[in-house]
């Protein structure tokens, strides 16, 4: 084929009315290996399949350039060992927060580093020398991956009516739980079941659904949910009840699901060492240093009346029961540095935002979708977005998910502090605005956090109503889209309701937290991110507030794929109340690790004291709170 | 001129320096890149250099890290293998069987068989490619009998 051809196919490709006869030509496809014969090797045998390749050498420029082009990729293919960073910890940030398709490779074909891939969520695994027999064939890996989160949305979409409308208190729930744990369970299992079948039906449409993306509020949300009940008695539709998004369907709720409990899983094995003082373990140097400015904001906030003491040690509390329900045995300081204020409003923004552009926020950004419904989608995505914008943390309505949800929020934000320390965003600048939930990144499990990146600045402005709270989300949820190209970016709308929106729509700059994301992110790296965040989403969802300052929009933590992709393209500059995404529904699993560790963090610092949190909202930048902290 | 160049090269293979990898990059060579083997050869070589000095580094520690040894030669087998250079790999691969015996002797020994192997190939490479240079267009690997 000739490269005109090629960029033809590659258009049609993206477009989405399904696969095109070029197709697979035109993959975008990003490798990356330290070894720079093997990289230029692997250009040339990816060229030969007419595949549009990205070469990189080093983990970090590669996490920078899928930060800074959500969608811009299809799949990416990775060396395990590299020097700047372990290859699965790659594969984990990318999954986090990009949900693309990660293919391993290595000289080493021992079976251990092989499962350790598979564990880690590679979609393959590719024994050097690669031969081009071997290359040739990764674009499977790409249509199963979307193929998979068309059909979920698909389903979502059609349950999301009859879970919308139920409403529960969440201490109902936690009783309820507690007492028919096992019920739960077991019933939690049979919804899985019937989830799968329906997820199985719908092979014809799966290609044009729209993802439900997880967007830094709707992970908040879900992690709040999450921590109501128990991370060991948390079932799907409980989950699902507690979050009450509409339009979320048990099926979204149960893969995102999955996939925080193997972050938090992750996050525990990593804690294990670290957590010591540094909040952030051992595995993280750069978190130390972050996490002892976290501790110094924390403590000024606490000073300043603002973050009263007591929901401190109550989020840490929360956090660190969450962290015993986890088999995490992460030791959660009681004293955690790095409470965010700022969390805890954005995340009750989160929860109304939420409510609100539920039904919006449908599509998400279908990156990747090839279908037209991308462009409608985010249209709707578009409008409700901007609606959104304008609501300026109303959350307190729910004022029990919202103090749940700021509890939770408490978590990402120390990660994300952390990482905007490192970015030197220094986001953390503990917002005035009252009530901010601190978060306090010692939650382990807070793995919302990984989005890494971070940047979870906490918008310190003065200015509650900000919407600076909108978190990147659209950054780090990206995942859900690979390589949607057609991915409209005003999509990115991962709006991360926190009344960000307002603010969205003003400047929303694309730095949804990726950007700072990336730059946290390579640094702190947490080392919860490990492997792959699938661990319980809800610590996943980092929203990567980041309380761009500049910008004025929040960014999320990425990690969680959640709404990422809608957020990227749009995060960006849009106001988020464009983007919107679908977070909720669409994602579909998204992955949205960042969020679940926000849902924590919130809850955990809702709990408490529900009344302290309602009232901040605004200005949240939540800059990329590592969730991974968080126990949950 | 070609059928001495289609010799040299069968030679190579069937002494065992070059292995399948080496017919996968002639595979790759096209009128984009007709020089592409000779090309991805020459990376390897300059890049190798490092790595062959990071492991002279560790050999000369006292005592031994063979943790860091093994992931040093795991790399440079890793590089050379992508090259097809078979018996530099088969000297890798030995290094690295002593390195988890412990054995520093055994490392210091074969190493000097890995440069030794690494030095033959590089200039029966250069030789090659010097002909091809001189005998026209790079014919189309052929796989070796």
């Amino acid at each position: 084929m000739d490269p005109m051809s090629i960029s033809t196919s590659s258009a049609s490709w993206k477009s989405g009315d399904g696969v095109s006869d070029q197709f697979p030509a035109g993959l975008r496809v990003l490798v990356v290996d330290d070894d720079p014969t093997c990289l230029r090797i692997l250009e040339k045998m990816l060229r030969n399949c007419l595949y549009e390749v990205t070469k990189c050498s080093r983990a970090e420029v590669a996490l920078k350039l899928l930060r800074d082009n959500k969608d811009g990729f299809d799949v990416v293919i990775s060396d395990v060992h590299m020097p700047d960073m372990d290859g699965f910890k790659l594969l984990e940030h990318i999954g986090l927060e990009m949900d693309l398709p990660v293919i391993m490779m290595s000289a080493d074909d021992s079976k251990n580093v092989v499962m350790k891939g598979v564990t880690h969520g590679a979609c393959d695994y590719l024994i050097k020398p690669v031969r081009m027999e071997a290359l040739k064939n990764i674009w499977q890996h790409v249509v199963r991956k979307k193929k998979h989160e068309w059909k979920d949305k698909d389903y979502e979409q059609s349950g999301s009516v009859e879970d919308g409308e139920r409403q529960q208190k969440p201490s109902e729930d936690v009783d309820y739980s507690s007492s028919a744990n096992e019920g739960n369970w077991k019933s939690s299992k049979k919804r899985k079941d019937e989830e799968d079948e329906g997820d199985e039906r719908d092979d014809t449409s799966t290609l044009k659904k729209p993802r439900v993306v997880w967007s830094v509020e709707l992970h908040q949300q879900f992690v709040t949910a999450v921590n109501q009940l128990g991370i060991d008695k948390a079932v799907p539709k409980k989950i699902l009840e507690l979050m009450n998004v509409p339009g979320l369907t048990r099926e979204n709720v149960a893969s995102h699901l999955q996939k925080y409990r193997l972050y938090l899983k992750r996050l525990s094995g990593q804690h294990h060492n670290g957590l010591g003082n540094s909040f952030m373990g051992p595995t993280d140097p750069t978190f130390g240093p972050m996490s002892s400015l976290n501790g110094l904001e924390l403590q000024a906030l606490t000073s300043t009346g603002q973050l009263p003491p007591q929901s401190l040690a109550t989020i840490q509390a929360a956090a660190l029961g969450r962290v015993a329900n986890n088999k995490s045995a992460v030791s959660v300081p009681l004293v955690d540095q790095r409470n965010i204020f700022s969390f805890e409003s954005p995340k009750i923004r989160f929860v109304e935002g939420q409510q609100q552009h539920n039904n919006n926020k449908q599509v998400n950004l279908l990156h990747g979708i090839p279908t037209n419904m991308d462009s409608k989608q985010l249209a709707a995505l578009h409008q409700s977005a901007q609606s959104f914008g304008n609501i300026n943390m109303p959350i307190h309505s729910q004022s029990t998910q919202s103090n749940s949800v700021m509890g939770q929020m408490v978590q990402p934000q120390s990660r994300a502090q952390i990482l905007n320390e490192i970015n030197g965003s220094h986001a953390l600048n503990i917002p005035s605005s009252v009530g901010q939930p601190v978060f306090s990144q010692a939650i382990p499990s807070a793995v919302l956090g990984r989005n890494g990146i971070d940047n979870v600045r906490v918008q310190t402005h003065a200015s509650v109503s900000q919407p600076s709270a909108l978190v990147d989300f659209s950054r780090s949820q990206r995942a859900e889209f690979p390589g949607n190209n057609t991915f409209s970016k005003g999509s990115g709308g991962f709006i991360p309701n926190y009344d960000v929106f307002s603010d969205l729509n003003q400047n929303r700059t694309d730095d949804w937290g990726l950007q700072s994301v990336g730059s946290a992110f390579d640094a702190p790296q947490h080392s919860n991110l490990q492997g792959r965040l699938d661990v319980a989403p809800s610590v996943l969802v980092q929203p990567g507030f980041s309380s761009d300052q500049r910008r004025g929009h929040v960014r999320t933590p990425s990690g969680n794929k959640v709404a990422f992709s809608a957020a990227d393209g749009l995060g960006n500059n849009t106001n988020l109340g464009q983007q919107i995404k679908a977070e909720d529904m669409g994602f579909q699993n998204g992955l949205f690790p960042d969020q679940f560790g926000q849902d924590d963090l919130m809850s955990a610092l809702l709990k408490p004291q529900q009344e302290g949190l309602v009232p901040v909202e605004s200005d949240f930048g939540f800059d990329g709170y590592h969730l991974d902290n968080l126990p949950v | 001129m070609q059928r001495q160049l289609a010799n040299m090269k069968q030679s190579l293979f069937d002494q065992g320096y070059l292995d399948e990898q080496f017919i996968q990059l002639e595979e790759l060579q096209d009128d984009t890149n007709p020089n592409f083997v000779e090309e991805v050869v020459t990376l390897y070589y300059r890049d190798s250099v490092r790595l062959i000095q990071n492991i002279e580094h560790a050999l000369d520690k006292n005592p031994l890290d063979f943790a860091k040894l093994d992931s040093h030669m795991h790399q440079f087998k890793g590089s050379s293998s992508s090259i097809g250079a078979r018996k530099v790999k088969i000297e890798c691969t030995q290094f690295r069987e002593y390195c988890r015996a412990g054995n520093g002797e055994g490392c210091k020994r074969t190493f000097q068989q890995v440069k030794k192997e690494y030095a033959t190939l590089k200039k029966k490479l250069e030789a090659y490619f010097q002909f091809a240079r001189q005998a026209g267009p790079v014919e189309k690997a052929c796989r070796p009998k």
